[in-house]
């Protein structure tokens, strides 16, 4: 993509769009009949699982630098902002299941679980954490650039596809249309900025070189 | 062969005793119409006495039974355990035990009901209905978490091994619709069970227990 063709989109719009993106599924979660069957902690631990998905589409974008107002420096600190809200969220979101029902949680925690989604979301959630330790780690591993490109955007595709096929198998609060939709989003999102910056690219060469 | 375990009926019962003292293993053989029941509980003799193949004279009996034997023993090498050939033990499910309150109490139906829980019990191997059996049950429901004691119930199992309990709506509670059955009481192994709704606006589920004795 060339700068002429992402000037074409306003960064205000970008904005609103993402909003959108988000919010509306999160509004449709808020009018579940099931919530009126759940108690506080169980309620919150959703909302704080679908804010976490609704995260996930905001990372790609930020990461590709893709909203014209914004510079590179921006774009960055923004990504690790969202980055620390999404392992929140996520800390949130399992603990509040802890609290609700702590052998279920043990179950998926330790792979053992009845249900094939929670597999999956226990992959999403080490996932997102080990992405998140390399971002922490920049600096101090003093790890080749593309080393440490290709470790963080191969966990954060994990984290990705692990919590699309975790939210897609699971009943629960989210509407299935607007959930659908923001799975889409997201992992269209995601292999759009994988591909632009090919994140492979430098492996491909060092591989051919040796 | 002298004391080789012989007979074919068509009454499961008369089966039993006849082979009342029998070493053979149990073996039921499906036929289209209904059950034919050879061999039994394993045992070293008959109680009457030895069958003396020499002394007795060659009845119809004692050929068919002869050749019956003959080809069980065959079977029952092959076939280790015999017991495969019965009905199979439920096995506990994953997370089927999980916020499980022991010794919930009998009731007539959990909570204000309007959603059935129903199911048959019956011991491994023979598939024999199981009366009176306790079966425990609780679920995520309209009316509480699955942890909320008074979300939890019994029921015994009816003459014929079934039983059906009254309880709430049950809702998706961590992603699925499930509800739970425990039996653990003393004569059988303990098994749990968590089946799923097929659809979450079904107002019943079932669940069968086939328990092995302990």
């Amino acid at each position: 993509m060339n700068k002429t063709d992402r000037r074409r989109v306003s960064g205000p719009l970008i904005w609103a769009a993402l909003l959108i993106a988000v919010a509306v599924p999160i509004t449709a979660a808020a009018f579940s009949p099931l919530l009126a069957w759940r108690e506080p902690i169980y309620i919150i631990a959703g909302f704080a699982g679908i804010l976490g998905m609704g995260l996930l589409l905001f990372q790609p974008i930020l990461a590709g630098g893709y909203i014209p107002e914004l510079s590179t420096r921006s774009h960055r600190r923004l990504h690790r902002w969202v980055g620390s809200t999404l392992v929140l969220a996520v800390v949130v979101h399992v603990g509040g299941l802890w609290i609700t029902s702590p052998p279920d949680v043990l179950d998926a925690l330790l792979f053992r679980s009845a249900t094939s989604f929670s597999v999956w979301g226990v992959i999403a959630m080490w996932a997102v954490f080990g992405a998140a330790l390399f971002a922490l780690t920049l600096r101090r591993l003093r790890l080749k650039w593309w080393v440490w490109r290709l470790g963080h955007t191969s966990l954060a595709a994990i984290t990705v596809v692990g919590t699309i096929i975790h939210v897609l198998l699971i009943e629960g609060t989210m509407e299935p249309v607007t959930k659908v939709l923001l799975c889409i989003l997201v992992f269209a999102a995601v292999g759009k900025v994988l591909i632009d910056l090919r994140v492979w690219t430098t492996q491909t060469r060092r591989k051919l070189k040796s | 062969m002298d004391r080789a375990a012989l007979a074919v009926s068509r009454d499961h019962e008369s089966v039993k005793d006849v082979y009342r003292g029998l070493e053979l293993p149990y073996l039921v053989v499906h036929s289209s119409s209904r059950d034919f029941t050879v061999g039994g509980r394993s045992r070293r003799r008959f109680e009457g006495g030895e069958v003396n193949m020499s002394k007795n004279a060659l009845t119809r009996r004692t050929v068919l039974a002869t050749g019956v034997a003959a080809v069980m023993t065959g079977a029952s090498g092959l076939l280790v355990p015999a017991r495969a050939n019965g009905l199979a033990p439920t096995r506990t499910m994953r997370g089927g035990a999980n916020n499980y309150l022991p010794n919930a109490p009998i009731v007539e139906r959990i909570g204000g009901g309007g959603f059935w829980m129903t199911g048959t019990v019956r011991r491994a191997g023979d598939g024999t209905p199981l009366p009176g059996q306790r079966i425990q049950i609780w679920a995520h429901t309209t009316e509480g978490h699955e942890r909320d004691a008074h979300s939890h119930g019994a029921t015994l199992t009816d003459a014929n091994g079934e039983f059906r309990l009254e309880m709430p709506q049950i809702v998706p509670a961590f992603g699925q619709a499930h509800g739970h059955l425990a039996y653990d009481s003393e004569d059988f192994k303990t098994v749990f069970l968590r089946p799923v709704m097929a659809s979450s606006s079904d107002t019943t589920l079932h669940a069968d227990f086939v328990l092995l004795p302990v």
